[in-house]
């Protein structure tokens, strides 16, 4: 009689989603700070807001940093595996696991680093590398009177911070909702923070817009990868979808096209050939504080991301994906040692480079050499984090030196301004060298033990002739590493030579910082890589 | 913890060398540090002579400390006959270079500190390289050798210099990087059998298939081979000594080159001795073309610098020779030769360099007759000339004698070819000692005056210890004997049995004593 009144107990249980809020709790913070940093941008009065702001960003990063040891410390192992540690968290959407917190740790490194160096302010002249008001045409008299005025967007801070929760959250998403999710939140802000060069403003915009409309795209492809991915496993976690790969007796096809379209829209992240048309332009037209923080966090984040797709979801196929990996890792190393090798401004240079070093990290990658518990053999996971590690500190220093290099138009980035710099200021070009040369992968230097660890993660995995074809390319990319260097000690200079400005502490601290982390990452090694070896596997 | 006190003096001047304020009078503090800590390694060589056992053979006055765990590297320290040996000559040779290398001029002359800085931190890892007992301690500092050298030759050599520091920096490059693709196999390997370890002692008692061994090998060969170099791997060499400074030519040639003959002895011979024997064919040919294709080059050479590159090609295919023919009396001739050639190529580029730079000319042409102005000059030329084209009662002949008379009872053909070059080393040496300083006195050369007493002072210890060392080597081939039965044990071939049943002294390697 009662009929047509539905009572509570009718009513569809809903349970409240079950969070992890002290597992999660770095990427709630730098997510926090950057909401927060939005609320600050609004409110707090102009004249101190710049400081406010990196006070802000600073101080989230280093908390999440303390926050993010603490994680790593406390992850727990994961029964029935030797070597995986850490769990699944937010209701499947997160696997906080080994390798993702030590991304999130390395992430913060990076961040900070990157912090400072968008804080740096007396290169040009009391201002910050970004323009005024990024909406005066380039050039016009609102340009003029917004420098005048001295105004400073300090977007950027929050800008940077949500990137950084986009990179966090990409590196640990276990479903590929969320991972699709992660990538916008990470690649929307760096779209943004391309365009606000201070000069050669017109480059920054065409950086900006190539990388929006590319990034789309590549997002894109991803997205269908995804839905195809669905289509074939009915779930979006990659856990099931590993149990629908390893069981499957058909729809080979569409996995394939999957795969497929996923791989592309990840290595256009990555930087992959024949995804990297990008990159080149982007590196060169994006402020270089920018440009450190893309090389670096971007990188780690979608190798990352990367990793876990094809070694938890896609693992039972490995034998289909793999050639094709093969293939597109040796055409990256070849084509980014052999192309830079012709470049004349440093920044594409470093560009090509970062191209050349993706197909190092995929060459780790594809060894796809996961242990076997009882030995402390390196795997491809822990190679390729030590590689990252390596790399992007050495890449944040060497974009901090380009910052200092000038003339009267700002950063003289073409190669032939840098003749003789090691005469002018040897401090300066020694650290560079010492960059290069970890670049390189000479002995000594952080690049020789990356270079190491994911060439033996490939020899594990069964590829000795690929290590052959790495080790050769190496030597093709030594060779305008050390081109730099010629140019900077052998070589001398034309007219008045490169102007070194002088930095205030806190670019200094990011390229000593650099500097002390590849030469010691060189010469003892030991401590960073029983961490990345002891972030053992994914969780699924 | 002598053998690493004795390899971070050197490293540790060359910082104090660094941190020194730059100044350019000519009478520098840098070069007397310089000397002085290149004084106090020789010293501390000595020391580490006198405690090293020579009966005892087998690595001594060893240290040991984990260092990279994940991999199996340790730091790992050790001498036995043949590494003692050269690390001898390291530490003899860097005082004489310093010391000859006080008159050069540099492109700036501010970079002075820099010049000896570089030099000290070669000596420094050198010695590292031949005390490692762990080979990825051994590639490390093999590799970081390329550093100061690159510098050496890049910042302060002649017009072509950037050119010739590429060509030597990407040629080494390759084959250590080739050698490092080896060495991943090796952890590989090792990983598998248990766990991972580079230690020489747990290397050799690896096992492998044969087709792995034999891969392994040829990335270490490569890198040795052109290190040392072999024929076809040395065209770095004439280009890099060409531009090199003279005392950067003899610290690269006489010493760097040196790991390279010094690591197909403790490396191939050591860890792979089934592939170094599948080897041999293809090496001992390239030697002997080695021989024979660099002294034709040297003849033809105008250059006297390229000469010398090419007399040491020659020679280094002796060594090479020695070293794959597995006998005891070759390989011990091999090392004994290493020392030798050491020290007359460095006499050779030191007192040509002093020429060189008083004639403003480094082309033979351009000389004539310098014999009646500077005499002194040209008696240190001929008996390092000399000394070169292994004349007997000077230290190579002896090395040179025991390579082949060790190499006949293994392959006459190879050793009959290889006598060929002593002919034709007396055709380089004599061609230029006669064009260069005798006949009359031609125009131009009048500015080369005679050695001062400072230069007198840098070449008199090599020229007492070439001809020393050539009326008894004795000592010398105390310490490497046993040292190089270990090797021919563990090569597992054994000397082939005489042809003719005629009863030889066992010391057959003491003949060269009684010349």
């Amino acid at each position: 009689m009662i009929a047509g009144f539905a009572t509570v107990d009718d009513l569809p249980q809903i349970s409240a989603p079950d969070i992890e809020y002290a597992l999660l709790a770095p990427l709630f913070i730098i997510a926090g700070a950057a909401v927060l940093g939005v609320i600050v941008e609004a409110f707090w009065p102009r004249g101190t807001r710049f400081l406010a702001q990196v006070v802000l960003a600073v101080v989230s990063i280093v908390v999440a940093l303390g926050d993010t040891i603490w994680v790593f410390q406390d992850l727990k192992a994961v029964e029935g595996s030797r070597l995986a540690r850490g769990q699944v968290a937010a209701e499947g959407a997160l696997a906080i696991d080994g390798p993702g917190v030590f991304t999130w740790g390395i992430l913060m490194i990076f961040g900070l680093m990157s912090m400072l160096m968008f804080a740096e302010r007396r290169l040009e002249g009391g201002l910050s590398a970004f323009t005024g008001r990024a909406a005066d045409a380039p050039g016009s008299a609102a340009e003029t009177e917004a420098i005048k005025l001295r105004v400073e967007h300090t977007e950027v801070f929050p800008l940077a911070l949500f990137a950084l929760a986009g990179m966090m959250l990409f590196a640990t998403s276990n479903d590929l909702l969320t991972m699709f999710v992660a990538l916008e939140v990470l690649s929307l802000p760096l779209y943004l923070l391309c365009g606000l060069a201070r000069r050669r403003r017109l480059l920054s915009q065409e950086a900006a817009l190539k990388y929006f409309l590319l990034g789309a795209f590549s997002s894109v492809f991803f997205l269908y990868g995804v839905a195809l991915t669905y289509g074939f496993a009915g779930s979006f976690k990659l856990s099931d979808i590993d149990a629908a790969v390893s069981n499957r007796t058909d729809g080979e096809n569409m996995l394939l096209a999957a795969i497929a379209l996923m791989a592309v829209g990840l290595l256009f992240k990555v930087g992959a050939v024949p995804f990297h048309t990008w990159t080149p332009d982007v590196y060169q037209g994006a402020p270089t504080p920018v440009t450190a923080f893309m090389a670096a966090g971007t990188k780690a984040a979608a190798f990352v991301a990367l990793l876990r797709v094809f070694f938890v979801g896609f693992g039972g196929s490995s034998w289909d994906w793999r050639p094709a990996i093969v293939a597109i890792a040796v055409i990256t190393m070849f084509l980014g040692a052999v192309v830079s090798i012709s470049q004349t401004d440093v920044k594409r240079m470093l560009a090509y480079s970062s191209i050349a070093h993706a197909g190092f990290l995929l060459v780790g990658f594809v060894g796809a050499y996961i242990g076997t518990g009882d030995s402390s053999r390196i795997t491809s996971v822990s190679s390729i984090l030590f590689y990252l590690t390596v790399y992007g500190v050495s890449s944040i220093g060497a974009f901090a030196i380009v910052t200092l290099v000038r003339d009267s138009g700002g950063e003289t980035t073409h190669l032939s301004k840098w003749a003789g710099l090691g005469k002018k200021s040897p401090l300066l070009a020694g650290s560079f060298a010492l960059f290069m040369l970890s670049f390189a992968g000479i002995p000594l230097t952080g690049g020789f033990i990356g270079k190491w660890t994911v060439f033996s993660a490939a020899y594990s995995g069964g590829f000795w002739w690929l290590v052959v074809i790495g080790v050769l390319v190496s030597a093709l990319a030594a060779y305008f590493y050390v081109r730099v260097i010629v140019l900077m000690f052998f070589t001398n200079p034309v007219g008045d030579g490169p102007t070194v400005a002088v930095p205030s502490v806190l670019t200094t601290v990011v390229i000593a910082v650099a500097v002390v982390t590849t030469l010691g990452l060189g010469i003892i090694p030991g401590p960073v890589l029983d961490l990345a070896q002891h972030a053992g596997a994914f969780v699924r | 913890m002598i053998l690493s006190i004795l390899a971070t003096t050197p490293i540790v001047g060359a910082l104090i060398l660094a941190l020194l304020p730059r100044e350019s009078a000519p009478h520098h503090r840098a070069k007397y540090v310089a000397l002085g800590v290149s004084l106090i390694t020789l010293a501390l060589s000595l020391v580490v002579m006198a405690k090293f056992d020579q009966e005892a053979g087998g690595y001594q006055l060893t240290e040991q400390h984990e260092w990279i765990k994940v991999f199996g590297a340790y730091y790992s320290l050790g001498v036995n006959g043949i590494g003692i040996t050269l690390i001898l000559l390291t530490t003899i040779l860097t005082p004489i270079v310093i010391l000859a290398a006080f008159g050069d001029r540099l492109p700036d002359p501010k970079s002075t500190n820099a010049y000896f800085a570089w030099m000290l931190a070669v000596e420094g890892l050198a010695i590292g390289a031949f005390a490692a007992t762990d080979v990825f301690l051994f590639y490390v500092l093999f590799e970081a050798t390329l550093i100061p050298l690159y510098f050496l030759i890049g910042s302060f050599g002649g017009p072509n210099r950037s050119y010739a520091a590429v060509k030597f920096l990407i040629y080494n490059l390759v084959g250590g990087l080739l050698m490092l693709a080896s060495i991943i196999g090796l952890y590989v390997v090792s990983s598998r059998q248990g766990d991972a370890s580079f230690l020489l002692s747990d290397l050799e008692n690896l096992d492998f298939s044969t087709t792995t061994e034999r891969l392994l090998f040829l990335g270490f060969m490569a890198a040795f081979a052109i290190k040392a170099p072999l024929f076809p791997l040395h065209t770095w060499l004439p280009d890099a000594a060409g531009q090199a400074t003279p005392g950067t030519s003899v610290l690269m040639v006489s010493v760097i080159d040196k790991i390279g003959t010094f690591g197909m002895i403790r490396w191939c011979l050591g860890v792979f001795p089934g592939a170094s024997d599948w080897a041999t064919p293809v090496v001992i040919v390239l030697a002997v073309i080695s021989i024979l294709y660099g002294a034709l080059l040297a003849i033809g050479q105008d250059d006297i610098r390229r000469l010398i590159a090419f007399t040491s090609v020659s020679h280094f295919g002796f060594i090479i020779l020695g070293i794959f023919a597995f006998t005891t009396t070759s390989l011990a001739g091999s090392t004994l030769y290493m020392f030798n050639h050491g020290l007359s190529t460095a006499a050779l580029f030191l007192v040509t360099g002093m020429m060189i730079a008083r004639r403003g000319s480094a082309r033979i042409s351009d000389f004539g007759g310098v014999q009646k102005i500077a005499p002194i000059m040209s008696g240190v030329l001929l008996v390092a000339g000399l000394s070169s084209l292994s004349l007997p009662g000077l230290a190579p002949f002896i090395s040179e004698f025991l390579v082949l008379a060790g190499t006949f009872t293994r392959s006459i053909p190879a050793a009959a070819a290889a006598t060929l070059g002593i002919v034709l080393a007396a055709l380089y040496i004599l061609i230029m000692y006669q064009r260069v300083m005798t006949g009359p006195l031609k125009e131009g050369n009048e500015g080369v005056h005679d050695l001062d007493h400072r230069e007198m002072a840098s070449l008199t210890p090599a020229i007492i210890l070439i001809v020393g060392l050539g009326f008894f080597p004795q000592p010398l081939l105390n310490v490497i004997n046993p040292a190089i039965d270990e090797v021919v044990s563990n090569v597992g071939q054994g000397d082939p049995a005489p042809r003719t049943p005629v009863q030889i002294d066992d010391s057959a390697s003491s003949e060269g004593g009684h010349e």
